[in-house]
């Protein structure tokens, strides 16, 4: 007998949550006990009085999974409402990286050029190192770091996601 | 009025304005403010239980007969820990629990001190939610909020955590009820689109099924006569899970008995066939469905359920329909209104060459006493009692469920979804506080009912007259059952060695004892048991290899169900012995 894998599409749920001690490892708790993939998982707070926190985790699943982690995130007493903007439609996604590059000469040139394609900020520059600033769509840091891998990538720090439906009206 | 209280007073005068009649507990370090607190109230009766796993499961029997919560004391560390069990028991079955637990005093929390244990953390994935008060001045609006929580929507187990420092310190107490979060509103009602929808599939169906669960009797007894109500009107037959039993009485010419592993023939041969199934309060349990790509795979199916989590999670269903049962079976009746009963004359045959198996009907073997016999006569001569049944867990259990016959809600208690052995001794001590004049009985198994034999001290010490019947077959049956049908029958670890002599350790707990030994002497110990006005262990010795079925093994079909009198192979392949 062999064990079976499940694979699936890729979601981005966002989730509206008394900002209470223990909720964040409740919900990753929750992802963790079912069984669930957390690929991203951001959270801060977003009000003035610092009582309400909105995460947004980035989860791979079929179908049928996606709708019980949503079912199984909403019946959680602090949680206020979750988003799926997949679902939803149209959306934007942003992610904010710090990428470390060391080099000399050419390789050092050719990363600051490439940093100003990506509008990749340097944030921290010795003569022999930059860091990056970069803020963007998954992919696009993704390939960022892919070309600073062959010009001397030291180290990266990534977010993970944030996101929002686009238009007027709130989600 | 305001007055300024410790935080130990703010808490039982908050358990005291939520009706509370009894908190069962065991104290200890961290919670002596409390107990302290507790100490010449008469307003709230402390029950001390001789284990804490023992004062989780009492309350959950108290609350389960009774349909209010269940309350819960105990201490840090150790104290929390050893509740765990219960708590989870409760999680797993929906039983409405507020567990108050004692914590090390905030500044020492995080520093390993002496009996701290991360009860938060612990018990995260097994209460409904859970809480660790700060101050003395939130705990009024905790406890409020908590017993919302535990009794609204689907019932569960709700923790509150009090550091020793909480409970000293002082913090106003207003006469006037807290200010109540909005946060929790679960959907009560259903959306007159659904009802519409649900009541036109069933008037088109020529082979429905209603299959009831735990959800109907938590929903209140009003919707047990609710359920019978729109049975009388759509005229479908009845199957429940282990869990629903006696939301619809056993005596009807339309109930089905038991499904899933070990139901009916007819019940689970019904829902294989069924062109429709309304599922009220159930979730589709995988002791119910069986193998799930097998599972009743020519119906439509609709899900009346208050947690939207239950719905679709295992089974796909065609319509689902968020809300109380009670109050959905409520619109259904409405919405169904005077149209006449769909004629199911053919489906009803069907039916009833299925009810023709016999498929309870047990094969006798030997001069030994067979269980099912046991539990037969238990019934027959408790029948007009209307007695509290609870279990333990293992094959006694599921012949009480299949020979006991039920007739209202909240008469059956039983582990269902945790399959807690050691549930039933102190779910029956909990029955019987909360139901005095019932006649309460743990149907037990010899070795289940020695994981929480210690609360026979309970049940002495406030003159409970509970009866716990051994169904003693001197094999942890139910694994033993399971080691015949798949590992050709090779007994590791299944033999009940070393019994206690449960005759002379009832006399030893100031309990009266009797022995079964043989079929004649059945019916008298049992009426010798009722007449006791005691507490009573009657040890019934009954035939040591019997098996309980039918069964559907693990990994099979509704149709593949193993009945009384069939060959067995004594082998199964990987894919089923790794299913539960
Ligand atoms: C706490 C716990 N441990 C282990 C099990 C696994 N288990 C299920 S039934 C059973 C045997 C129960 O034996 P007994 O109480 O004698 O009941 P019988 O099946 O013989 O009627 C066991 C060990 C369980 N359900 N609960
Ligand atoms: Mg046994």
């Amino acid at each position: 007998m062999k064990i079976q894998q499940q694979e699936g599409e890729r979601h981005v749920l966002t989730i509206t949550v008394d900002n209470e001690a223990g909720i964040l490892a409740k919900i990753a708790g929750l992802f963790t006990a079912r069984g669930y993939n957390i690929d991203s998982l951001t959270v801060a707070d977003i009000t003035e009085n610092h009582q309400v926190s909105r995460i947004t985790i980035v989860t791979h699943g079929p179908p049928a999974v996606i709708d019980q982690i949503r079912a199984q995130l909403d019946r959680l007493v602090p949680v206020h409402k979750v988003i799926d903007l997949t679902e939803l439609g149209p959306h934007v996604e942003r992610e904010l990286a710090l990428v470390k590059v060391s080099g000399k000469g050419e390789h050092r040139v050719e990363a600051l050029r490439l940093a100003d394609v990506f509008r990749a900020r340097p944030v921290d520059t010795t003569t022999e190192s930059f860091i990056f600033e970069l803020t963007g769509a998954p992919d696009k840091i993704d390939s960022f770091i892919a070309l600073m891998r062959e010009l001397g990538l030291v180290e990266v720090g990534r977010t993970g996601i944030v996101g929002m439906t686009r238009g007027a009206s709130g989600a | 009025m305001n007055t300024e209280r410790s935080g130990a007073d703010i808490l039982v005068e908050s358990l005291v304005r939520q009706g509370v009649e009894f908190v069962f507990g065991y104290p200890g370090g961290a919670v002596l403010p409390i107990y302290d607190a507790l100490f010449g109230d008469a307003r709230i009766r402390h029950i001390l239980v001789r284990h804490e796993a023992g004062a989780a499961h009492a309350a959950e029997g108290y609350a389960r007969s009774t349909g209010k919560p269940g309350v819960v004391l105990v201490t840090s560390g150790p104290g929390a820990t050893n509740a765990v069990t219960g708590i989870a028991d409760a999680f797993m079955d929906s039983i409405p629990l507020v567990i108050i637990t004692g914590q090390v005093a905030t500044g020492l929390i995080g520093s390993d001190a002496f009996q701290e244990a991360d009860t938060i953390g612990i018990t995260r994935h097994c209460t409904k939610h859970n809480y660790l008060v700060r101050d003395p001045g939130e705990l009024a609006a905790t406890i409020d909020e908590a017993f919302q929580i535990a009794t609204q929507g689907r019932p569960g187990p709700v923790l509150i955590d009090i550091p020793k420092d909480v409970q000293v310190a002082t913090a106003m107490l207003s006469d006037a009820a807290p200010q109540r979060r909005l946060r929790y509103q679960p959907q009560i009602e259903a959306g007159a689109d659904e009802i519409a929808r649900a009541v036109a599939l069933i008037a088109k169906a020529k082979a429905p099924v209603l299959y009831t669960g735990g959800g109907v009797i938590n929903s209140g007894p009003g919707a047990s006569s609710l359920l019978r109500r729109l049975q009388a009107l759509i005229g479908a037959p009845v199957t429940s899970t282990l869990m629903g039993l006696g939301a619809f009485p056993a005596d009807h010419p339309e109930w089905l008995g038991m499904l899933g592993m070990h139901g009916t023939f007819e019940a689970n041969m019904a829902m294989n066939r069924a062109d429709l199934i309304v599922c009220i309060g159930a979730r589709f349990d995988d002791r119910v469905t069986g193998r799930l790509d097998a599972f009743a795979p020519h119906s439509t199916k609709i899900h009346i359920d208050i947690d939207r989590a239950s719905i679709n999670k295992t089974v796909p269903v065609d319509l689902p329909i968020v809300g109380d049962c009670a109050r959905v079976l409520g619109q259904l009746i409405d919405a169904w209104g005077e149209r006449p009963a769909p004629d199911l004359t053919e489906w009803k045959a069907r039916i009833q060459g299925w009810r023709a198996r016999d498929s309870l009907a047990y094969p006798k073997t030997g001069a030994e006493i067979m269980p099912q016999l046991a539990i037969e006569r238990l019934f027959a001569l408790t029948r007009d009692r209307d007695p509290i049944i609870s279990t333990e867990v293992g094959q006694h259990q599921m012949w009480a469920a299949q020979h006991f016959q039920f007739f209202a809600p909240n008469k059956w208690l039983t582990s269902g979804g945790l399959g807690t052995m050691g549930y039933g001794l102190p779910a029956a001590i909990g029955a019987q506080l909360g139901n005095p004049e019932s006649l309460v009985i743990d149907i037990a198994g010899e070795a289940s009912i020695q994981m929480n034999i210690q609360e026979l001290g309970t049940a002495s010490q406030y003159r409970l007259p509970v009866k716990v019947f051994i169904v003693n077959n001197e094999y942890m049956g139910m694994v033993r059952q399971w080691q015949e049908l798949t590992y050709e029958s090779r007994y590791s670890n299944s033999y009940s060695d070393s019994l206690p002599d449960f005759v002379k350790l009832a006399e030893a707990y100031g309990w009266k004892g009797i022995r079964i030994e043989r079929e004649d002497q059945l019916d008298a110990a049992i009426e010798a048991m009722i007449a006791h006005d005691g507490p009573v262990i009657v040890d019934c010795l009954v035939a040591k290899q019997a098996n309980c079925y039918p069964m559907i093994p693990s990994g099979a079909a509704h149709t593949e169900m193993i009945l009384y009198g069939d060959a067995v192979a004594g082998t199964m392949d990987d894919e089923a012995k790794a299913l539960v």
